[in-house]
């Protein structure tokens, strides 16, 4: 008897697996989140963060994920405005429920996000250079501090034989806390603060600042202009006839690029990479890149931290053999990394230990290296000459 | 160089700022002159002004590239200023506030279409070698001053526009029409001057002059969507200085901004000057409401 309940309990027993397969599918991913300029004025140089980020993820993936799942990136636009930022911020880890937030740019749009990581205890991947003088168990800082990129290239200066340093900056806070780093610094070493001069972000009149730069007679100018003010005071400079060394802190090969190599060609800038680093693990990554976005996209320094950013998770993922925020930031500090910029770690106050380089430009927009650090520089967000006795305890 | 010579210095870079803001203020002026339009696209006209010129360059490249692009840029914005008119400004002109309005909408779309044409970065457009160097004084007291060509350039391109306007205003009969319709535009229709013309005829001028601008800008800054964006603000502020409308007043106003801007930084850097800038003419307008110079019009009745 009962033959005809068969069928019913078949298709039920049925139903049943393919709810139970089709929710194991839908565990089989892991959402993280990406959240980057896709808009506004910083989304030149976002932009392109974002697709490092994105082909990181889609490597990961086409290996066989993290920890056997799929990883699902939700990307968000962080539209220039650090207000945005924050609210995208807080969707991404209450709304989508993602694992961790690799994003941020200007120093303005992660002080917005950092109380929200703080108070949601999630975590944020912050790939780009900055002013140290920060240190949150909230945030992984893989972007240079002020000892791996700003005190570095002022070091070379001084082998280079300059004794007298004009600063040159545009009106915030990054700056405004290196300059005040590299000011200890020259103070220190009794050496000429022949200047220092502010100009508004965007601003396009240097007129002034290039007569109290004759004036000052300098022997090399140190800039952390940002954005298109670096075009105006370039092409000022040249109009001026004013021959002098120039080391900028904000412009990369894509900055270059943008503006016309010619313009800013024979200038300096210190970097953690360089798009010419001669190593096989960069030369496979420019040429993956180039061949996802174009033969002549320029690979810039920011880039490749957020792509290292992805990996870096992946490998504390992996060593935690979870996703759980505190274990992972606890795993990933201290994992050796292999990456096109050499190999790198994350040190106990969340920022990584890499070498600092110094680069002159070419006629292609491309870096010469003139000099690389020995060995990887342990990071340390308060330089010690400018903030003594502060500390990053996590 | 001594601090005789940074004075004389900024004295020169004064001027050279003021001729900056002239260029860009004058099409502003002339349109709220006459019309009574505040033109929030205005600073589009600059900024097509630049890619006219990176466009001229890349067909005419080489040291004349630059005076090509002049003329082409002019006739280029004073076209488009001749579309803007005739499409949205000649239809709202009884409402001075919905022109505001739809001006800032062109000037958006504006943009956002050089974005799309030309990309976020910008273009690059460079000086040509005969700019491309300054004067240079090595001995006596001016020892050490230092002129750059494209500053001077650019001054006297200033000077040419503006005596070139002067006349055009005295002495034509366009001028004469122009000043009529300025003083009463009720009669001035009446007694057969075709008003819709010369506003048309004055619109195209003040964008074309912005053109112009937009590619001596190019010279000494980036060629941008959003560079209108930086010259609107000082434009803005040397027409209400100037008093409004008045083109003696704008240009008044031009050189007392540059001035005092170029002399403040001497003591300050840039961003302290400009608020010390806002500061100053904010005394002045409460001293002198009417601007440097008061324009005497029926319109205003």
């Amino acid at each position: 008897m009962k033959p005809t309940q068969r069928p019913a309990a078949q298709l039920s027993i049925a139903l049943l697996a393919a709810t139970v397969l089709s929710s194991a599918a839908f565990a089989e991913t892991v959402k993280v989140g990406v959240l980057q300029s896709l808009s506004g004025t910083m989304a030149i140089s976002e932009v392109t963060v974002k697709n490092a980020e994105m082909m990181a993820i889609d490597e990961i993936n086409a290996a066989g994920g993290v920890l056997g799942k799929q990883i699902e990136p939700i990307v968000e636009d962080g539209a220039s405005d650090p207000a945005i930022f924050a609210q995208k911020a807080t969707k991404l880890v209450q709304d989508n429920g993602v694992v961790t937030v690799f994003g941020g740019w200007t120093s303005a749009s992660r002080k917005a996000m950092l109380p929200v990581f703080q108070k949601l205890k999630s975590l944020l991947w912050y790939p780009v250079q900055f002013e140290g003088n920060e240190c949150s168990p909230a945030i992984m800082y893989s972007g240079a501090q002020p000892n791996q990129q700003i005190v570095p290239a002022y070091d070379w200066g001084k082998t280079k034989g300059y004794k007298s340093f004009f600063l040159v900056g545009s009106d915030y806070v990054f700056p405004r806390t290196a300059n005040l780093i590299l000011k200890k610094h020259i103070a220190l070493d009794k050496l000429t603060m022949a200047g220092e001069e502010y100009v508004p972000l965007g601003g396009s009149d240097f007129s002034a600042v290039i007569a109290k730069i004759q004036a000052a007679k300098p022997d090399v100018i140190y800039s952390t202009l940002n954005g298109d003010s670096n075009v105006s005071f370039f092409k000022q400079m040249s109009a001026a006839g004013i021959k002098l060394p120039v080391m900028s802190f904000s412009i990369g090969e894509q900055e270059a690029q943008a503006m016309g190599a010619s313009l800013v060609e024979g200038s300096y800038a210190g970097w953690n990479y360089f798009q010419s680093i001669d190593t096989p693990a960069n030369k496979k990554f420019v040429a993956d890149y180039q061949k996802k976005f174009g033969a002549g996209a320029a690979v810039t320094d920011p880039m490749v931290h957020g792509y290292v950013d992805v990996y870096a998770w992946k490998a504390a993922v992996e060593k935690a053999g979870s996703f759980d925020v505190d274990k992972v930031r606890k795993a990933a500090v201290g994992l050796e990394l292999a990456t096109p910029m050499g190999p790198v770690k994350f040190a106990p106050n969340q920022s990584l230990y890499q070498k600092a380089y110094v680069g002159e430009l070419d006629s292609k927009g491309q870096f010469k290296i003139l000099w690389e650090s020995k060995d990887v520089i342990p990071p340390d967000p308060y330089d010690p000459v400018a903030f003594p006795g502060k500390k990053c305890e996590l | 160089m001594g601090t005789y010579t940074l004075f004389v210095g900024q004295i020169f870079n004064g001027f050279s700022v003021a001729s900056l803001f002239v260029l860009a203020a004058l099409g502003l002026a002339l349109s709220f002159g006459l019309m009574r339009v505040i033109n929030m696209a205005h600073g589009e006209m600059l900024m097509l002004g630049g890619y006219l010129a990176y466009l001229t360059l890349l067909v005419v490249p080489g040291p004349l590239g630059i005076l090509v692009a002049m003329p082409v840029a002019f006739v280029g914005a004073a076209l488009v200023g001749a579309v803007i008119e005739s499409t949205v400004i000649r239809r709202l002109s009884s409402r001075p506030l919905d022109t505001l309005l739809a001006t800032w909408g062109v000037s958006l779309i504006l943009q956002q279409a050089a974005r799309n044409i030309f990309g976020a970065i910008g273009v690059g457009v460079t000086a040509p070698e005969w700019l491309n160097h300054s004067f240079r004084v090595e001995t006596g007291l001016l020892a050490g001053l230092n002129l750059p060509a494209t500053r001077i350039f650019i001054l006297a391109v200033a000077i040419v526009v503006l005596a070139g306007l002067g006349l055009l205003m005295a002495k034509t009969r366009i001028g004469l029409l122009v000043r009529a319709v300025n003083q009463d535009r009720f009669m001035a229709g009446a007694s057969g001057i075709n008003v819709r013309q010369v506003d048309l005829a004055v619109f195209c001028l003040g964008a074309g002059i912005a053109g112009l601008a937009g590619v001596v800008l190019a010279l000494l800054g980036p060629v941008t969507p959003n560079v209108g964006q930086t010259y609107i603000i000082p434009a803005f502020l040397v027409v209400i200085l100037g008093g409004l409308g008045s083109l003696v007043g704008t240009t008044i106003a031009s050189v007392m901004v540059g001035l005092f801007s170029a002399l403040v930084q001497i003591f300050v850097d840039v961003s302290m000057s400009q608020v010390l800038l806002l500061l100053f003419v904010i005394a002045f307008i409460q001293f002198r409401p009417q601007g440097v110079i008061a324009v005497r019009s029926r319109a205003l009745d």
